[in-house]
């Protein structure tokens, strides 16, 4: 059981309060028309699969319902940090 | 080893009832191991990355249908230690989308043989599968996926609700129950087999074909050069190929890495659970896709229970708590009798989920490169036709008919095979 710290509500609180939303830090294509399919693949599909230290995209869904960015690694379940998205 | 002296070794380790009996005349001390310790060779025409059933199946193809027995099976711990020994052993074939649909039901064809063409008993049990509706959304849903099926030529029935109760008396069929059963899909041909028995039934088939088993050999590294593979790192040294071919599951992003490729997998621990052994109570498999779960009861009446993944990315072999205690909860409003059935032991796997829930399989950008892949929570029912298709496809050098349209460039031409709420969370 993970206990995760909002950084909006700075409360750490279970992770059944919470929803995973995949990795982070991913951008949005600056030009969307000028991307090749594969280019498109890469963003929409691919991702980073560590076995290790992982940066993520959570949400306080039972919450604050806010993003936020967590750095945790995928074998120990130790998180590093949690921040507001821009912050960290 | 020859070919004849080879035949002849196969020969005479035989497994049968005549054996057994000529066994007992010599207290059962000179059964000789199912297969070879072999020392690495520097070199092999193909290297399966991942000694589980789909890795063993895939070299047990590539020596017996392609004639490439220069194959060497490396496997970091012990073969069939990964998700082989830790799913719920289900088999069935209604998947909704007709490529996924053919896949499967290539497999399940292959299971009734399996046993006679391996000489290992499988134990593979068509006891028939049952996949709950519980509202009407279920039900209409099933409806359509019954009719897909047997559109692919695959059995199917849509059960009313005494149909159900019929196949399983102890579950909870009353009007007022948490969960109501209006119905469910019923495939007849779909069962369990013994996980276990499968790898080693792959295993000493293989071996027996002259394929170099090499356990507790890790792979640290994979070597290309000119956008070619040249062989993998190991423990154990360098093992040079022409082709290798990875099937490593949870781990398949890791290996991905190691030749600076990316896939659209990601590793979750699924979770499954097994009881004390209980007098025979429950005659089929009973999944539900709506309340997250699913059961059998083993040959030796332990109830075989399989939980969710895990909403984030995770490679610890265990997996959340509440995902288990959901899981648990509803099997108990299902089963009220079960409710009291104590658990001998739980466990997670590594599960490699793709966006569409189907696998990839076949060709990479580095020549030479092959990957078995993103079976995610549903691989073990596909055992012996994913090894078949993937042997295909690297013995050639071009996908299996069938491994066609699960091709890696899937995801660029957009043609993904949405088995999402199709086949559902119960795979």
């Amino acid at each position: 059981m993970l206990l995760i710290r909002c950084p909006h509500c700075d409360e750490e609180r279970s992770e059944e309060e919470f929803t995973c939303a995949g990795e982070g830090g991913i951008r949005r294509p600056e030009n969307p028309g000028e991307l090749s399919d594969e280019e498109w693949a890469d963003y929409l599909h691919f991702r980073t699969n560590p076995k290790g230290r992982h940066r993520e995209n959570w949400c306080h869904s039972a919450g604050c319902r806010r993003h936020f960015d967590v750095v945790r690694d995928t074998v120990t379940y130790v998180i590093h940090s949690t921040a507001r998205i821009g912050d960290g | 080893m020859s070919r004849s002296s080879r035949r002849a070794a196969s020969a005479a380790s035989r497994y049968s009832a005549f054996a057994l009996l000529r066994h007992a005349l010599t207290r059962h001390r000179d059964w000789q191991p199912a297969w070879r310790e072999p020392t690495p060779k520097r070199h092999y025409d193909v290297v399966v990355v991942g000694g589980g059933g789909h890795g063993l199946a895939t070299a047990y193809y590539l020596a017996k249908i392609h004639g490439v027995a220069n194959v060497a099976v490396v496997e970091k711990g012990w073969l069939g230690g990964g998700n082989t020994g830790r799913n719920t052993t289900i088999v069935r074939s209604n998947y909704l989308r007709d490529e996924a649909a053919q896949l499967y039901e290539f497999a399940l064809r292959l299971w009734p043989g399996l046993s006679a063409e391996l000489n290992f008993n499988v134990m593979f049990s068509a006891r028939g599968v049952l996949n709950l509706g519980h509202s009407l959304q279920d039900m209409r849903d099933i409806e359509r996926r019954v009719n897909a099926n047997r559109l692919n030529g695959i059995d199917g029935e849509v059960l009313d609700r005494e149909q159900v109760q019929e196949r399983a008396p102890a579950l909870n069929c009353s009007p007022d129950a948490r969960y109501p059963v209006l119905g469910a899909s019923w495939q007849p041909r779909g069962g369990v087999a013994r996980h276990d028995a499968v790898a080693w039934g792959f295993a000493r088939a293989a071996d027996a074909l002259g394929v170099d088993l090499l356990q507790r050999t890790e792979v640290t590294g994979i070597r290309c050069a000119d956008g070619r593979v040249q062989g993998v790192e190991t423990e154990r040294g360098f093992l040079g190929a022409d082709k290798v071919a990875c099937v490593t599951a949870g781990h398949s992003g890791v290996l991905a890495a190691m030749a600076g490729l990316r896939l659209p997998v990601e590793s979750r621990p699924l979770q499954a659970l097994v009881s004390e052994p209980l007098k025979p109570c429950l005659h089929t498999v009973v999944m539900s896709n709506a309340v997250h779960g699913y059961v059998s009861q083993s040959d030796k009446g332990d109830l075989v229970i399989g939980a969710g993944t895990d909403g984030y990315n995770g490679y610890g072999q265990r997996g959340s708590l509440h995902v288990l205690e959901h899981a648990l909860q509803a099997m108990c409003e299902l089963f009220p009798s079960f409710s009291r059935v104590r658990m001998n032991r739980h466990w997670g796997g590594i599960v490699d989920v793709c966006p569409d829930a189907c696998p990839i399989i076949g060709a990479t950008p580095v020549t030479g490169l092959y990957f078995n892949c993103g079976w995610g929570t549903g691989g073990f029912k596909a055992t012996p036709g994913s090894g078949y298709v993937f042997a295909d496809t690297v013995a050639h050098g071009r996908p299996h008919p069938l491994a066609e349209p699960f091709a890696l460039d899937r995801f660029a031409r957009g043609a993904l095979i949405d088995e999402h709420g199709a086949a559902g969370v119960a795979h």
